[in-house]
């Protein structure tokens, strides 16, 4: 199939949500994916370093004048603090899988310690029946340790969303704090 | 003033009082019930209007906030007194009305068990307000409403919705009045970039064709005389929105009229002859518009807003000067030289010729047959001395309301513009009485709409408001059949309406009303709605397969406009 144009365009982003703790919020969130019919790769919530603040890790394919308006859309809900988003070479990310195996497949195959090592995988728990294998990295290694492992058969597998860090020496989120807290004295003065 | 300790329902009372509100448009019911016997304390300073349908309790709310520059509040109860309600916050969300609408809810400890009349508001306002909220213990009341006024009337206004818990109406808390001024996830007053002021600047000095375009966020941010003040100095044609008409009086000579599907054909085409599109608290919306692939290519576009997530939302500009146009129109102003665009203004008196020749001329002026719809608003404008405001149903009725009535005086507008709601025509006018207490009201709509709504008779029967409704009836859902003869062949599908006697549907609500088809009768008869102290209404009959033209089809290039069918 030919590709347009705009596919070529379209590339993953990575979008770093800041938010107060309040319930609700992923929801307006995620109705700005939906409404304009961007699916939503990944995602991932914690809190953050700051307490109060919440981080929301989003990843989505689409083009960059999308992406821009959907980040500007979120800063827009009451109580995001910000949003930004980033191409996979401006930040460090990482994803985690498990992998349920059987036990007696494992040992059959070509060899554990060549796997563990080849891999960069760690395993969690061994038994007669099962075995867990724990993987850390980019999504192509999680899927290179998958195609792998199914091979010998795969009981369970479950990949988390990925989560983010910048790589500019620019700390954004702590820069609008400093720049709110001046903002918020100089209106009560 | 040390703390009390009082109930929920009675902290709303004084909460609401310690937000200025003076008018409350609400419809009680089981969930809401300790809010309105508290509100039986308090009839001094709150007067509450009692509508018909919940529905016309947020139009009134928003024809109030249109025309005050206040924010309209609105109570109801929960369930299916919420539901009504969202066509109106939805109206408010689409067209920036700032409203705070607060529905009851079931007690707490019931919520999520599918209690009766117990939906889930929270959930079904987020993509349609500005912020919801629910209050669950009464602790929270004096924060909730503060923060809810706040959000509501800065920035860019917007609906709110508090929903309000029915233990925490009953509960007694500690209450002492709160006051927002700040909050850390939501800038009201983005700081203005002193470098897009410049660069905006520049641009207005280097046109040599420059043409703005102005919408309500002129109204909002009360910006009539800074826009004044910029077009005058350098010399800039304007184009209004429809929700921008009063931003600029009518009568002023740079004044080129309204933009958009329906609106003048000058303004229009020279969208896509200027050198510069000015857009001011606009929103670009495809009504206006047409096909954004047509759209201005050949201009450098500024966009003034006070919303960053507008920019670029569908116009990419060169150059956006974000913030409230109240301060971002007077900085460039005084950077822009005093200029004279004699010759591109003169430019646009062809296109004004040619559409009064094929429009206007016999829309205004016809000599034999049924009387128009532009007449009747014509002699209404001209009766009223261009200083009433505008109130308008939805359909051919708002459209021909739009183009042809003057406006001398701000926010003169009010009309259902982004979601196009039918019925909010009759509740807005009744709202708007109350916003704008010493002008005159007049109401224009169809025979479609104003059965929408028309059970709000009943609130103007109890609350006298002066509206003066002006029913221009063609018997016929006369916009749809529009639609039809231009683009599906003349198939009248469900658009021909059976209609009731109006007048006597008026006398049963005790508002004085004349019905009449013949042109000789009408000037007498304005005067007489006019000269009547309080609400009447006026029914016209008018032409019955009429067009409004010129037009713009939909999803087209708006610069080429249709005069006939
Ligand atoms: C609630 C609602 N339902 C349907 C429509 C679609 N609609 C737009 S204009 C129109 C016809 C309006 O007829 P009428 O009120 O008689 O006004 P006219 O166009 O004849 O002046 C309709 C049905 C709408 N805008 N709103
Ligand atoms: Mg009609």
């Amino acid at each position: 199939m030919e590709k347009t144009a705009l596919d070529i365009d379209k590339k993953i982003y990575t979008i770093n949500v800041y938010s107060e703790n309040i319930a609700g919020l992923l929801n307006k969130i995620t109705n700005i994916f939906t409404r304009r019919q961007l699916n939503i790769e990944t995602l991932s919530v914690s809190a953050s370093s700051i307490e109060g603040i919440h981080k929301y890790t989003i990843t989505t394919v689409t083009d960059e004048a999308t992406v821009d308006k959907v980040t500007r859309q979120m800063e827009k809900i009451i109580d995001v603090l910000q949003a930004h988003y980033y191409l996979d070479d401006e930040i460090i990310y990482q994803e985690i899988a498990l992998y349920k195996v059987p036990t007696d497949e494992l040992l059959n195959g070509p060899g554990i310690e060549q796997l563990v090592r080849k891999h960069n995988a760690r395993i969690m728990e061994v038994n007669r029946t099962f075995t867990v294998i724990e993987l850390t990295g980019h999504p192509e290694d999680t899927e290179a340790l998958y195609a792998e492992l199914s091979e010998i058969g795969l009981y369970q597998f479950v990949r988390s969303g990925r989560i983010a860090i910048t790589k500019s020496p620019v700390e954004r989120l702590s820069n609008f704090l400093a720049n709110i807290k001046k903002i918020a004295d100089k209106r009560n003065d | 003033m040390g703390k009390e300790i009082i109930k929920g329902s009675e902290a709303l009372m004084r909460s609401l009082i310690h937000e200025g509100v003076d008018c409350i448009f609400g419809y009680p019911g089981g969930a809401i019930m300790p809010v309105y016997d508290s509100l039986m304390d308090h009839t001094d300073t709150l007067h509450h209007i009692l509508v018909r349908h919940e529905q016309g309790a947020v139009h009134a709310a928003q024809g109030y906030a249109r025309t005050s520059g206040r924010v309209g509040t609105c109570i109801v109860t929960s369930g299916p007194g919420a539901t009504n309600a969202i066509t109106g916050i939805g109206d408010a969300m689409l067209d920036s009305t700032p409203l705070v609408v607060i529905t009851g809810q079931v007690a707490s400890s019931l919520l999520g068990s599918d209690a009766f009349q117990e939906i889930d508001v929270v959930s079904i306002t987020q993509p349609i307000s500005k912020w919801s909220y629910q209050i669950r213990h009464a602790s929270d009341i004096a924060w909730a409403v503060a923060r809810a006024f706040y959000i509501a009337g800065t920035g860019r206004p917007g609906p709110v919705v508090l929903d309000f818990a029915k233990n925490a109406q009953i509960e007694m808390t500690e209450y002492e009045p709160f006051n927002i001024e700040f909050i850390r996830g939501y800038n009201p007053w983005p700081s203005i970039s002193e470098e897009s002021v410049q660069e905006a600047a520049k641009i207005i000095n280097a046109a040599r064709k420059p043409f703005a375009v102005v919408g309500q966020g002129v109204e909002l941010a009360g910006a009539n005389a800074e826009l004044l003040a910029l077009i005058e100095k350098a010399d800039i044609p304007v184009g209004r929105t429809l929700l921008g008409l009063s931003a600029l009086p009518s009568g002023h000579p740079l004044n080129k009229g309204m933009l958009g599907m329906h609106g003048n054909l000058g303004p229009n085409v020279k969208t896509n002859e200027c050198d510069v599109l000015i857009a001011i608290g606009m929103r670009f919306d495809d009504r206006v518009t047409g096909d954004l692939k047509t759209y201005a290519k050949q201009a450098k576009v500024i966009h003034f807003d006070i919303d960053p997530a507008e920019i670029g939302k569908n116009v990419k500009p060169t150059v956006a000067v974000i913030g409230n146009c109240k301060l971002t129109l007077p900085a460039v102003t005084a950077l822009v030289e005093k200029n004279n665009h004699r010759e591109w203004i003169d430019s646009f008196i062809p296109s004004e010729v040619k559409e009064h020749d094929l429009v206007i001329h016999s829309e205004l002026y016809p000599e034999q047959g049924p009387i128009t719809m532009g007449e009747v608003v014509s002699k209404v404008t001209e009766a009223t001395r261009d200083h009433a405001v505008l109130v308008t149903d939805v359909g051919q009725n708002q459209m021909i309301a739009a183009r042809y009535f003057r406006f001398t005086e701000p926010r003169s507008v009010v009309t259902s513009g982004g979601l196009g709601t039918m019925g909010f025509g009759l509740p807005a006018a009744i709202g708007a009485t109350f916003g704008a207490p010493d002008r005159t009201v007049c109401l224009f709509c169809g025979d479609g709409g104003l059965q929408m709504t028309i059970q709000e008779l009943g609130t103007i029967l109890e609350s006298g408001a002066p509206v003066k409704i002006i029913l221009l009836n063609n018997s016929y859902l006369g916009m749809v059949r529009q639609w039809q003869e231009l683009f599906f062949n003349k198939r009248y599908s469900c658009t021909p309406m059976i209609n009731p006697d109006f007048g006597k549907i008026a006398e049963a609500y005790n508002i004085p009303s004349r019905r009449l088809h013949l042109r000789e009768e009408l000037e007498d008869a304005i005067r007489e709605m006019l000269t009547t102290d309080g609400p009447f209404l006026l029914e016209v009959g008018v032409v019955k397969e009429s067009n409004v033209f010129p037009m713009a089809p939909a999803g087209q290039d708006v610069s080429v406009m249709m005069f006939d069918c």
